[in-house]
């Protein structure tokens, strides 16, 4: 069963769901199913329990931060240049908005084959973070959800026990995110290369020349 | 006593000894490790106790499941900031007099995982450790190596004057702060009564001004 004919066995059988077959490009082709997080579940669902799917075993739940950046593209603009209309190239930047994914490596038992990497994406990276739980569907992804949820934030609705499984309860930040700032505890290091460089003096002068 | 007149008198059957010495003898040769290990360095502390390597060879054979019947902290593995208090605790609960071997890099300043968001850098941010030992993890050898290194240090100590042990020393404390969780990090992050950053000034590769000359 190829990726094509799973998306359209999906679409006939669940309306209204939004499928996306994100391309890999790389030599192990393992292309993707990207899912709106509306029909996440009953989509899941569907690719356990249907005969010629029976996608039975959740291997693997991982995490994606990826935040917002900044998309420059040179765009033809007409203007008019000393009395005289003219194409002129000109840079547009956009801010694409960030999100959090999911992805969900999917095989079967049963028929032999897989993985179906599924992914599901957060609408931002601040309040709207939700996304279903798949662990009614399989019940290895709940410690795996745990995590995602402890490092990157995203909350899981219908998880039966989300709390934070590798960080304490107190604590308040995702430290898998991309704008985690880790507290200042810097100490010396041997490997005295920019980076490293950059956080001693930056320490020093916050610990005031120590 | 002289040591020419203590081994003359040892030949004609006469033994003399200082009490000093028969207490420092006494504790030394019966450590008590604590039974506890936190990664993969413990399995290196377990081969060591075993019939290869044999840790019994130098008085330390009973590792204790409690620290209340412990004397030695072996903190055997990467010390996790959600385990570092109870690391603490531990220690705290161990009666006097109490020693601490860091084991392996990731005790000593969190070692491969020193960047890590959840690793404490090193052990001895909270309590005073006496042998480090380094490697990845360290062989048997160099733990035992290790335990004789701190059965020599026992051995050296003093029971009277400026140089005595901690526990000697009445104003002295046997416990330390442990860490609370906090909202970004432990609180608080180092025991400044153990640790202090240590002072060295980092200069870029190549770029070192002692070497112009």
């Amino acid at each position: 069963m190829n990726l094509e004919t799973t998306k359209s066995s999906l679409e006939a059988n669940i309306p209204g769901c939004r499928l996306e077959i994100v391309f890999n490009g790389s030599p192990s082709a393992q292309h993707s199913l990207l899912v709106d997080a509306e029909h996440g579940f009953a989509i899941a669902a569907y690719l356990k329990d249907a005969p010629d799917l029976r996608f039975d075993f959740c291997s693997n739940v991982t995490g994606v931060d990826w935040p917002s950046k900044e998309i420059s593209a040179k765009v033809k603009v007409k203007k008019i240049v000393d009395g005289v209309e003219s194409e002129v190239e000109e840079v547009q930047k956009t801010r694409t908005q960030g999100y959090l994914e999911v992805v969900y490596h999917l095989f079967s038992q049963e028929l032999k084959y897989g993985p179906l990497p599924l992914r599901m994406r957060t609408e931002d990276r601040d309040r709207g973070v939700h996304l279903p739980s798949l662990t009614p569907i399989w019940r290895s992804a709940e410690f795996q959800e745990r995590e995602v949820f402890d490092l990157f934030g995203v909350i899981f609705d219908g998880h039966p026990d989300l709390r934070r499984i590798l960080m304490w309860n107190a604590f308040q930040d995702h430290p898998m995110r991309k704008d985690y700032v880790d507290p200042d505890d810097f100490e010396y290091e041997p490997t005295a290369h920019d980076q490293v460089l950059q956080r001693a003096s930056q320490h020093r002068s916050e610990a005031g020349g120590r | 006593m002289d040591e020419k007149l203590k081994t003359e008198l040892s030949k004609q059957g006469i033994f003399a000894t200082s009490l000093q010495e028969l207490y420092n003898w006494g504790r030394r040769s019966s450590l008590w490790p604590l039974n506890f290990g936190l990664a993969c360095c413990a399995i290196e502390m377990i081969a060591t106790t075993m019939a290869r390597y044999d840790l019994a060879r130098f008085g330390a054979e009973v590792f204790r499941p409690s620290p209340r019947q412990a004397d030695l902290m072996i903190v055997a593995g990467t010390v996790t900031k959600k385990m570092a208090p109870q690391v603490v605790r531990l220690y705290n609960q161990m009666p006097e007099p109490k020693y601490v071997i860091s084991m392996g890099a990731c005790a000593i300043s969190g070692g491969p995982f020193k960047q890590g968001y959840n690793v404490l850098k090193g052990i001895d941010r909270y309590i005073p450790v006496d042998v480090y030992i380094p490697g990845c993890p360290p062989r048997p050898e160099a733990l035992i190596d290790a335990f004789i290194m701190l059965q020599k240090k026992i051995d050296a100590q003093q029971l009277t004057g400026e140089d005595r042990p901690r526990h000697l020393t009445a104003g002295q404390p046997s416990e330390f702060v442990v860490p609370r969780f906090g909202a970004h990090d432990l609180e608080p992050p180092q025991n400044p009564a153990v640790w202090h950053a240590p002072l060295v000034q980092i200069t870029k590769a190549g770029t070192d001004e002692s070497r112009n000359d």
